[in-house]
């Protein structure tokens, strides 16, 4: 049994299949990172940028292997076009486990400016959201990455400074 | 040698490769030269091409060639850390160099100015770089393949289109068609 919620939610996400992450940093992440950076049992990849590993992980999932982006919600606003025409277009489930920065507990004043777009973007790109904000929300994870394959779209998992400080 | 007449010359050399193609004219050109349910075609996302052929050949055994463009790995290059730093033995990133944003109607990109894409693949750690002319690129390609070492080859070729028709196969059928053919080998 894994200690803390960042290792709990990388094993359910492999208990679910998934083999194949990239990621782009975040502090809230880190954890999560890390640990998936030392698993085994899932290939990691860190890109530079998250347009380049959505690419990653359309190329991973036509290989045959189930993938998962990390990210902060900042990078709704680099991948728009990459969710748009690559993406949903060929119809790639990609479940998005994202670090929800500039809401409640937020240090960081610019992190509020993307926070205000990142819901009405993701309902803009018609993109199944959920949002893990108190302890025990991380239970809906397991549904959430069955729906991702069944429907084949990028889903949004936003995960919040509330919600990494309580779980 | 412009692009049609490269992807002609590599056309006997990729026989049972998996091929990720560029969006735009060179998906165009190879769809209309030689349509194969090994090849994916981008329709859009400019830049990813090396990305998801990297992310294809971690994921099976099978090669992969990425059929690439100049401008596209400007787009993204961040692309290059990226296969440097994650060695697939299996990929090939072929970058047919023509000095121009050929899709969009052959404005130079800086590739074909000060920039050499050989040197910056180089100096972002991949360690097979090979820049050769464009009759020279089927042979490099054959040698590439034969290495079985991840290969970075930069064509240098002429600007210029051929005028083929724009791809109207529905990108869910492309993905599919080439899912199977990949699931295929793997069986
Ligand atoms: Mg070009």
């Amino acid at each position: 049994m894994a200690s803390n919620i960042s290792e709990r939610i990388v094993d359910d996400m492999i208990a679910h299949g998934i083999d194949f992450v990239t990621s782009v940093p975040c502090k809230q992440l880190a954890g999560v990172i890390e640990y998936v950076g030392n698993n085994d049992k899932v290939m990691h990849v860190p890109s530079n940028k998250e347009d380049e590993g959505m690419g990653l992980c359309a190329g991973a999932y036509m290989g045959g292997k189930r993938p998962c982006i990390i990210m902060q919600n900042t990078a709704i606003g680099v991948t728009v076009n990459t969710l748009a025409t690559l993406i949903q277009y060929y119809q790639f489930p990609l479940p998005m486990l994202i670090s929800y920065r500039g809401e409640l507990g937020e240090p960081v004043a610019c992190q509020v400016e993307m926070a205000l777009h990142t819901k009405a973007l993701l309902d803009q790109l018609h993109i199944p959201t959920f949002h893990f904000h108190k302890k025990g929300d991380e239970a809906e994870l397991g549904d959430i990455l069955k729906y991702t394959q069944m429907s084949k779209k990028p889903t949004a998992i936003l995960t919040d400074a509330f919600f990494w400080r309580t779980a | 040698m412009i692009r049609n007449d490269v992807l002609k010359s590599i056309l006997p050399i990729i026989t049972n490769e998996l091929v990720i193609c560029n969006i735009g004219s060179p998906s165009q050109e190879l769809f209309s030269l030689d349509d194969q349910t090994s090849n994916f075609y981008m329709l859009g996302t400019m830049g990813l091409c090396s990305s998801i052929g990297l992310g294809l050949a971690m994921a099976q055994p099978e090669k992969v060639i990425a059929i690439d463009g100049d401008g596209s790995i400007l787009t993204n290059m961040g692309t290059l850390p990226t296969i440097a730093n994650n060695v697939a033995d299996n990929f090939i990133l072929l970058i047919i160099d023509n000095g121009s944003y050929g899709s969009t109607g052959d404005q130079p990109t800086y590739a074909g100015k000060k920039t050499s894409l050989s040197a910056v693949a180089r100096a972002c750690g991949c360690e097979n770089v090979v820049e050769c002319q464009a009759k020279d690129t089927a042979d490099e390609l054959k040698k590439a393949l034969a290495s079985n070492q991840m290969t970075v080859i930069v064509c240098k070729c002429l600007s210029g289109n051929v005028k083929v028709p724009v791809i109207e196969m529905n990108p869910v059928i492309i993905a599919d068609r080439f899912m199977t053919e990949v699931g295929r080998r793997q069986s």
